[in-house]
Order: C-alpha cells, then sequence, then structure tokens
C-alpha cells in the first residue's frame, strides 16, 4: 500500500489549477429516480482537473448511472452538471467535451481499427486525421493492428482501442465505465498500469468507474466510495484505507476486524474502551462518532496491523498493546504471508495477516494465541450501523 | 444459355456396406446424409424442370405435330426482340417498387427495432398479418380500394393529385387502376414485408450503445444514422431489396389484376405463352432470359453493395 502515497505527493494537478479550469468536473444535487426508485441520491461532488478519480461501488449502487448523467446519455431527475465553467445539464452528448469508454466497449463493428479511432475527429470536420490516428495507435500500442477489425482483436486490444478512440479527441474529461471488467486478472493489472502511465501523460482527468477496490487503490488520486446511491466517503486511497468513517468502507476497502466495544472512560488522548472482560485503547481523534462513557463503539483493526504469538509467549508482549486472547480456527498459507481466523469470546473471526518471516510451527488450527497491535491502529465508528455492510465474500 | 450447365449428373448416392470399425467413416457421412432431403427437393423440384425447360426452348414444332429437340436457339432472339419492352418494363415496375418498399420499410423497420418499446411484437405482427390471407385476394382488395368512383381515387382528384399523376404520365383519364402507378403500388404492398423483415432483424441486432458511443463521439443523430446505424444494416438492406426485387420482376398477378394491357409485364407473357398460346418454346426462352437478367443484375448488385466503401 505505500507506493500508493505517490500519486498525493505530487501534486494532484487541481492543486495547481483553480477548480474553474477546464478539465474539473462538479456534480451539485445531481440526482437520478426510475419512478418511484432512487439510481442515484442527489449528490455534490467536485472532481479536480487533471485527476484520476475513481468511483467505487458494488454492483448496482449508481455508478453507471452517475457515469451517464456527466455523459449526458441519462437526463438527471434533478441537479447540475458543470464542467470547467460551463454548464452542461441541457446539452446533449455530442456537444460536451467529454468522452467514454464503454462497460463492453461499443467498438464500432464495420470499421477496422483505424477508422474507429478517427471516429470523433472526423465527425468534428478535422482535415487531416492520419497523424494523430497514428500517434494515439501508438500510444497504445496497436500501430499493427491499424487495418483489423474489432472482431479480430483480443478483448485486452479492444479496450486499448476503446481507450484511444476516446483520448483522441482531447476530451476535458475522460469516462471510464469498468473498461477492464472483462480481462483476465493479469492483463488487468497489467492495463491498469497502462491507463495510469497514460493519464499522467496526457493529463486529463480521468473519472473511472469500478466495483475492484484494488483497481481503484493502485489507479486513482482520489475514490469516492458509493453505497446504494450514495457517497459514503470521498478521499485518497491511503486514507479511506486508514481512517474509513463507516463500517462498509471499513469492509469494502480491504478487510476490517470490527469488535463490538463499550466506552469505559478516557485516559489522555486515548479512549478507553472494554470487550467483555478485556480492555482495549484507541486515539480519540479516530474515534467518528463523539462518544461518552457507556456508549457503545465498534472498534476497527486491519487484520495486517495485528501480531500474533502463541498464549504460551503471552508474557512476551510488550506493555501499552491491545491485547486479544484466542484460539486459531483457521491457517491459510498464501505465499507472502499466513492468513489466520482467530475466534476469540467476545468477538468472534477475527482476521489475521502475518508476514511470513519467522514462522512459528505452533500456529496450527486450534493453538491458543494472544493477538497483540498498537492502540493506534484502532479507528472507532458508529455502533449503529449493520457491522457487515460492504463485506466482500471472498 | 447458362442455365444449361446446371444439368446434374446423378446424385453421388454412395452408401458402401460399411465395413467392421469402420464408425469413423460412418460419422464423416452424416452431414451428406443429412443434406439428402434438401438435394432430393432440388433435383425434383428444381433441377429436373430446370432440365426440361432449357430443353423445350430449343425445340420446334407444333402442338399437333408435337415438339422435337432440334437446337434452334433462334427462339431466344425471336423472343427478345419482340417482348424486350416487357423485360424493360418489369425491371423498371420492380425497382421502383423495392425502392419504394426500402423507402417505406426502412423507416418502420427502425421504428420497431428502436422505437416501438411494447408495442413491438403488435406491430410485427402487423407487419406478417397480410399473409394470412392469399395473394390474390389481397390484390383484388386492391382492385376495390383503387376503384374509379372509390375514395381513395375521389379524395386524389379533389386534391388534384391526379393531374399531377397523369402529368408524370403514371395515371390517366382521372383514373388510378389501369394505369402505371396502381401495378407499381400493389407490386410495393404485396412485397413490402420481404423488406420489413430482413430490415428488422439486422436492426434490431444492433447494440443501442453504438448509438450511445457515436454520440459521444459528436456525431448528431442524423450522421449516427448514416456513419453507424444504416451501415451496420446493410445486409439487410441487401437481403430485403433482392427478396422484393426478384419476386417482383417475375410477377404477373400484380400487372393483371390492376393493370390495363399496356402495364403488362413480362411475367404475364410468359404466363400467357404457356397457358393461353401455348406456345411453349417461346415461353420457356422467355422465362430462361428473364432468369438470366436478374442473376446479372443481382450479383452486379451483391458486389457493389458488398464491397463499397462505407466510410
Ligand atoms: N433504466 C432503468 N430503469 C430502472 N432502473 C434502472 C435503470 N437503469 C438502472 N437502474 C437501476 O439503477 C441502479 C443503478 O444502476 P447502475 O447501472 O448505475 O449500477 P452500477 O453501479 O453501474 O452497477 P454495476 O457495477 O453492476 O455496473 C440499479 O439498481 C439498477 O437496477
Ligand atoms: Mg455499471
Amino acid at each position: 500500500m505505500t507506493q500508493q502515497t505517490a500519486p498525493l505527493a505530487d501534486e494532484p494537478a487541481g492543486a495547481r489549477n483553480p477548480a474553474s479550469a477546464g478539465g474539473a468536473v462538479t456534480l451539485t444535487g445531481l440526482g437520478k429516480e426510475y419512478g418511484d426508485f432512487t439510481a442515484v441520491h442527489p449528490l455534490d461532488l467536485t472532481i479536480p482537473e487533471g485527476s484520476f478519480f475513481a468511483l467505487l461501488g458494488a454492483s448496482g449502487c449508481g455508478k453507471t448511472t452517475t457515469l451517464r448523467m456527466i455523459a449526458g446519455l441519462e437526463d438527471p431527475s434533478g441537479g447540475t452538471v458543470r464542467i470547467g465553467d460551463q454548464d452542461v445539464t441541457g446539452l446533449p452528448p455530442y456537444k460536451r467535451p467529454v468522452n467514454t469508454v464503454f462497460q463492453n466497449y461499443a467498438l464500432f463493428p464495420h470499421l477496422d481499427i483505424y477508422e474507429n479511432v478517427a471516429f470523433g475527429l472526423r465527425r468534428r470536420g478535422v482535415k487531416s486525421v492520419k497523424g494523430q490516428v497514428e500517434e494515439m495507435l501508438e500510444l497504445v500500442e496497436l500501430g499493427h493492428l491499424a487495418r483489423r477489425k474489432p472482431h479480430q482483436l483480443s478483448g485486452g486490444q479492444q479496450q486499448r482501442v476503446a481507450v484511444a478512440r476516446a483520448l483522441i479527441n482531447h476530451p476535458k474529461v475522460l469516462l471510464l465505465d469498468e473498461p477492464l471488467g472483462a480481462l483476465d486478472l493479469k492483463l488487468r493489472r497489467q492495463m491498469q498500469l497502462e491507463l495510469k502511465r497514460i493519464q499522467t501523460e496526457v493529463g486529463i482527468t480521468f473519472v473511472h468507474v469500478t466495483h475492484d477496490q484494488e483497481e481503484a487503490m493502485t489507479m486513482a488520486d482520489t475514490i469516492a466510495v458509493m453505497n446504494a446511491g450514495r457517497i459514503e466517503q470521498l478521499g485518497a486511497p491511503t486514507d479511506l484505507y486508514e481512517n474509513p468513517r463507516t463500517t462498509f468502507v471499513a469492509n469494502f476497502l480491504g478487510q476490517s476486524n470490527l469488535i463490538e466495544a463499550q466506552v469505559a472512560g478516557t485516559s489522555g488522548d486515548d479512549l478507553l474502551l472494554s470487550v467483555g472482560d478485556g480492555r482495549l485503547a484507541m486515539p480519540t481523534a479516530r474515534c467518528v462518532p463523539s462518544v461518552r462513557a457507556g456508549d457503545k463503539l465498534l472498534a476497527g483493526v486491519r487484520p495486517e496491523k495485528i501480531s500474533i504469538v502463541h498464549a504460551d509467549d503471552a508474557a512476551e508482549v510488550p506493555e501499552g498493546r491491545n491485547k486479544i486472547t484466542g484460539r486459531i480456527v483457521d491457517a491459510s498459507f498464501i505465499g507472502v504471508s499466513t492468513q489466520y481466523v482467530v475466534n476469540s469470546p467476545w468477538c468472534p473471526e477475527l482476521a489475521v495477516f502475518a508476514q511470513n518471516v519467522e514462522r512459528d510451527g505452533r500456529l496450527v488450527p486450534g493453538a491458543e494465541v494472544v493477538l497483540h497491535w498498537s492502540p493506534a491502529h484502532t479507528f472507532g465508528l458508529d455502533a449503529a450501523q449493520d457491522i457487515e455492510a460492504g463485506e466482500v465474500n471472498a | 444459355m447458362a442455365a444449361l450447365s446446371t444439368a446434374p449428373a446423378g446424385a453421388p448416392a454412395e452408401v458402401p456396406p460399411v465395413p467392421p470399425g469402420a464408425a469413423a467413416r460412418r460419422r464423416r457421412l452424416v452431414p451428406y446424409w443429412l443434406l439428402l432431403p434438401g438435394i432430393l427437393w432440388l433435383l425434383v423440384f428444381f433441377a429436373a424442370p430446370m432440365v426440361y425447360q432449357a430443353s423445350t426452348s430449343v425445340q420446334t414444332g407444333s402442338l399437333e405435330t408435337g415438339y422435337q429437340v432440334t437446337w434452334h436457339f433462334a427462339t431466344y432472339w425471336d423472343a427478345f426482340r419482340e417482348y424486350d419492352v416487357f423485360y424493360l418494363r418489369s425491371l423498371i415496375y420492380a425497382g421502383i417498387a423495392t425502392v419504394l418498399c426500402l423507402a417505406i420499410g426502412y423507416p418502420l423497420a427502425y421504428t420497431i427495432a428502436f422505437k416501438a418499446g411494447r408495442w413491438r411484437n403488435v406491430l410485427l405482427v402487423m407487419v406478417i398479418a397480410p399473409f394470412f390471407t392469399s395473394f390474390l385476394i389481397r390484390t383484388l382488395a386492391w382492385k376495390t380500394i383503387l376503384a374509379d368512383d372509390g375514395y381513395v381515387v375521389t379524395v386524389l382528384d379533389k386534391l388534384h393529385i391526379l393531374n399531377v399523376t397523369a402529368s408524370l404520365g403514371i395515371t390517366a383519364d382521372d383514373r388510378v387502376l389501369a394505369t402505371p402507378l396502381a401495378v407499381v403500388c400493389g407490386l410495393t404492398y404485396n412485397f413490402l414485408p420481404f423488406m420489413i423483415l430482413p430490415l428488422y432483424s439486422s436492426l434490431e441486432r444492433i447494440d443501442p450503445r453504438l448509438h450511445e458511443a457515436a454520440g459521444d463521439l459528436y456525431a448528431r443523430p442524423f450522421t449516427t444514422f448514416r456513419k453507424v446505424t444504416f451501415p451496420i444494416s446493410l445486409p439487410g438492406v441487401v437481403a430485403g431489396t433482392l427478396l422484393t426485387f426478384i419476386p417482383a420482376s417475375g410477377d404477373y398477378i400484380n400487372a393483371e389484376l390492376l393493370g390495363s394491357p399496356s402495364e403488362q409485364m413480362i411475367g404475364n407473357v410468359i404466363q400467357s405463352k404457356f397457358l393461353t398460346v401455348l406456345d411453349y418454346p417461346t415461353a420457356a426462352a422467355l422465362s430462361f432470359m428473364l432468369m438470366a437478367a436478374i442473376l446479372v443484375i443481382v450479383s452486379v448488385y451483391i458486389r457493389k453493395a458488398g464491397t463499397e466503401e462505407l466510410v
């Protein structure tokens, strides 16, 4: 996860350019209803120019609908869409400075690759398209296939044609609707890097829709997590990962252990929690709801932040760590790490990812263990939520 | 003519006694067995009559003395010289009817495919509904519709449209019946479903996202139609025009019922040569020449439609 900070450090272009510049997208109260079903609740969102923005959410949560409203392919039930300084809400798609890479490419079957890519330029009356088309085909490394028809290409190649066909128009905003959805894992990873490279190269605002949280985290510099037609949380990948504000985000983006706890009191900057007859501590600043002693709370910790030791070595756990005892019910060896599932009397099925540095042979299912982690790695969520929201059944 | 070469050499219905263990060979023969009914059908109802007619066309003689094959190819030339106007008229009427069918059928097929929503099936049934009555009866119905004192003619007359059509030479004497207009209308009406159905099936298959993609790439709705929808539907256009043009150019019912002697098409001539005058050689020769003409026109058309630069 560490490399995700890179795009942040290197300034999101939006920071340089005020939101009014060419490629910023501003949605104000934008919503969509189908009959009495609300596909997208009115949402306010600003996507800075030049950013790689990911719209992440489970299937059916309204991502495509949002994207289509930006592209002009769907009429919003309310609200406005602005691109740069221009209100485009009432404009038909062909008048908007946006291009779309469709979920299943929608390449023109009767035209060859060259003409597919040239389509937008020709419609705008550009006279000599040759140079630009060739350059664009080079960018996506398809120059040698220019005269093939779409059905003669592999899925990954078609996907690159779809990107080239949209990008060649130098839109202010490029909309990508799960463009990698149909590809196998390896190609997907490769295309993610490629898209990221292209985006850095051309500096256009990318709005990328996906339901793959890993994809969103590797590619985007800002992620909006959508759930049931609402944006639950928006931020940089590291920020969303470290500081989820809802159980949905905590479970959907990576994996989280959520422990039902009760606030016992405070100690300096820390909040003290009781879990059964055990005690946990966490920074008050990382607690989302404001709580008082006696309130219920969900204490969260990411599986890789937890260390696991055999109960016989419990004495070696340093002071000041959050500790929970339990019994291993499952251990799966993944290669770089081992994933344990640990049952403790107060919280069932805690997930623990341990790096395979020095494997302890005693850590097998049935073994009594102590889990411990730094209080600073604990976050607190409102207990009045579905604790399993957004869980991905892997 | 060329058609003579279709004379087949008896079907190679080779059915060897299967040696043991020749299952693989038997499996290889399966496709031929499956083709057999079709081939037999073609032999009995297409190839054999063709050979028979081909031989008829080069016979001479009379009903009384009987006909002999004398390789009298001059029949072709004589028949052509005598009836060339009818060929021309047939092709022109069929061509106009085809163009009209396309002009009426394309918007209709487009609407059914993209705009009809839940009315789609109802509309399709309405396209096919005329087939529930016979061709002959439907054409006779047009005789009533276009009758001299009927509403249509009265209204057209009141609107002075008949003056316009008369000056174009497609109607005469304030009537529609027994004019080229009536015959072409009949042809258009009767063959319209053969145009609409292939058009519909090729349009219906077009992914609506292609329209969205075109719009997204700065094509206005009409440009989208011109550059995306229409080119993709071309196979339907070709199929529809062939299914309309070919039967229309050989048709004689419409000219017979809705036209006068001066609208007679080549089909009428062939029909009367066969059934009234009983001049079989000429009738057969005329049939072969019609077939050849259609073959030439169709192959030129397909060649052109197939290679046309669509961008
Ligand atoms: N034309 C429509 N009529 C009624 N409901 C619709 C229509 N289009 C979409 N919906 C509903 O709106 C919701 C959001 O759809 P949308 O296509 O935006 O989902 P999505 O987030 O893109 O999902 P996926 O990841 O599966 O593509 C869904 O529940 C869907 O059933
Ligand atoms: Mg979608």
